[in-house]
């Protein structure tokens, strides 16, 4: 697959360059400022972008604004946000952008090579990956909406669904079965009134309605 | 603070006004004589509670009162007077203390003293020469010369010179640049403090780590194995603590986007609902925008952990120079705002642009914190 990755530190730059090399990714245009970051979204050949949230020349949140830009023009573009600090804000605004093939991590998670390399593959295909510290955040919230219909094990399920682990993982996580995790997901989608469509669509806006966007 | 006014001969008020002036002035000596007189008996019943009851009830009828004198010798000079009273902080008992302890009050006193003897006769005179027709000639010319020496001296007694003015504005200048030094320094050690006990004595950590993994590479390839795994979750943890410490000193969403984007960040990370009403349309001063937002951060904090609330709200509005803002929260009430050092702690970093925050919190609820910042 061919990405684009921005990122304004150099080592940073070069580690995820190599990380994404050796795990079989193309880095196609490896940028570290928004005007370049803009001209690597413009190329046809790029499939998804990796993208840093601080860069020059403002260093305040121009990869965040670049990511929606791109998803305004290319939608369904598959871009992974990374970010030193996540923010609810930022999560509902990149969710905003348009259904799925989005994500949203913390930069340490790149240290876990596995788990961040399955996350860009999946924000590829179409999934949404949020961190868990925002899935926590938002837990943590009391709210009034239909949510709250929810079983306490309801709920952990769709928190996984947010942090984009598909079926298996979600069992895998629970300990439970996989034929489990189905019956529990389809709890929610028909607590949450969601129309019929294809599932991945259905997961996408549970994890939507979820977060109230 | 507003630039000390100019006299400005062409405002000044003229004959019929300023007869009409001293009209009033005759009116309002009764008044003036009962408000005297009630003041002087309350203080003298102090000791007996009743009197703090009748002081509490008329010291803001003598303000009143006096306001309309202070206005009428600001439009008799063609310069308005301001009143440099003490800002009252918000609950009764506490307002009848700093209203007591003014010296302002005093010198309201004072001026009584004068506006119903020497004043007033003075005042009287003015009208009794125009209702004396064959004075006629002597109003025409006296009138204005007479009123506007009454009025230069009701100006001496009812505001403080320009000199009076500075000097106040340069003690409160310098005590609250003491209380934001001090602020800053324990801030500061704060940080320091953290990041030793944090972020540093990790990264020590995952350097020992690391050498020891090195050192067992080839022998125990297992064990340095683990080394590193170990390695990887200290670095993510100081990772953590130095993003605590940075939120603490300036919040990255701030810089980002601004007090606006900022409060309606921390809104959405608020375990509890929050009613947001936000008008600042354009970026105000970093320094400020800081101080803002640890107010409502720290506000927040309290609703959140001591006040057992169901519902906060957050007003922001910036007009006319002023940035006006409130927290409040619909829990138990009762909050002391002398006692935890967080909001003495806010109230500070705000004194130092003049900012002034006040705390109502009756037992009960709802508690509510505003606060007024001027800024361009």
């Amino acid at each position: 697959m061919r990405v684009v990755l921005a990122e304004d530190h150099a080592l940073l730059r070069a580690g995820l360059t190599q990380l994404l090399e050796a795990k079989g990714f193309t880095v196609l245009h490896a940028v570290d400022n928004l005007p370049a970051l803009e001209r690597a979204l413009e190329d046809p050949a790029a499939e998804a972008a990796v993208v840093d949230v601080r860069m020059p020349p403002s260093f305040t949140d121009e990869g965040l604004r670049a990511a929606i830009a791109v998803r305004a023009r290319r939608p369904g573009f598959p871009v992974l946000v990374l970010s030193q600090y996540v923010e609810q804000l930022y999560a509902r605004e990149l969710l905003a952008s348009g259904e799925g093939a989005v994500g949203y991590l913390l930069k340490d998670r790149v240290s876990d090579v596995a788990e961040f390399v399955d996350a860009l593959r999946r924000v590829a295909d179409g999934a949404t990956v949020l961190d868990p510290s925002v899935v926590a955040a938002v837990l943590e919230r009391r709210r009034d909406s239909p949510i709250e219909r929810l079983t306490d094990r309801e709920r952990e399920v769709l928190a996984l669904m947010a942090e984009g682990r598909a079926n298996a993982g979600i069992a895998q996580a629970l300990v439970v079965s996989e034929k489990a995790v189905a019956k529990h997901i389809n709890g929610i989608f028909a607590k949450l009134d969601l129309p019929a469509d294809t599932d991945d669509h259905r997961r996408v806006r549970a994890v939507l309605a979820w977060l109230k966007v | 603070m507003s630039r000390w006014p100019e006299h400005d001969v062409a405002a000044r008020a003229g004959r019929w006004e300023a007869t009409g002036y001293a009209a009033l002035h005759v009116l309002l000596l009764a008044p003036l004589v009962v408000v005297l007189v009630l003041t002087l008996v309350s203080a003298a019943l102090v000791v007996v509670w009743v009197g703090v009851l009748l002081l509490a009830g008329v010291l803001p009828v003598m303000r009143v009162l006096v306001g309309w004198h202070r206005t009428m010798s600001g439009r008799m000079l063609g310069a308005p007077a301001t009143a440099p009273y003490l800002p009252l902080p918000g609950g009764p008992i506490a307002n009848l203390q700093v209203r007591a302890a003014d010296p302002m009050t005093w010198r309201d006193l004072l001026w009584i003293l004068w506006a119903v003897t020497l004043g007033f006769v003075v005042s009287l005179l003015a009208v009794v020469l125009l209702l004396g027709v064959v004075t006629w000639p002597v109003w025409w010319y006296g009138v204005g010369p007479l009123m506007r020496a009454r009025a230069c001296v009701d100006r001496a007694l009812l505001t403080v010179g320009r000199t009076e003015h500075l000097e106040r504005r340069v003690q409160a200048l310098t005590e609250s640049r003491a209380v934001v030094v001090d602020h800053s320094a324990a801030e500061l050690r704060r940080i320091e403090r953290d990041l030793h006990d944090g972020p540093q004595a990790r990264l020590a950590a995952v350097s020992l780590s690391l050498g020891l993994a090195d050192d067992l590479f080839e022998t125990d390839p297992d064990a340095a194995r683990r080394l590193v795994n170990d390695a990887r979750s200290t670095s993510s943890t100081a990772l953590g603590e130095l993003r605590d410490v940075v939120r603490g000193i300036h919040p990255p969403v701030l810089a980002d986007r601004g007090l606006t984007g900022a409060v309606s960040a921390l809104a959405l990370d608020m375990a509890l609902p929050v009613e947001l009403a936000l008008d600042v349309p354009r970026r105000l001063p970093a320094p400020v925008e800081s101080a803002v937002y640890f107010t409502v951060a720290e506000c927040l904090a309290n609703a959140g952990k001591h006040a057992g609330a169901d519902q906060t709200w957050i007003s922001l509005r910036h007009a006319d120079g002023v940035l006006r803002g409130e927290v409040g929260d619909d829990g138990r009430g009762g909050a002391d705002p002398t006692s935890g050092s967080g909001l003495q702690g806010v109230a500070a970093r705000l004194a130092a642009f003049d900012g002034i925050l006040s705390v109502s919190s009756p037992a009960g609820g709802p508690t509510v914190v505003s606060w007024e910042v001027p800024c361009g």
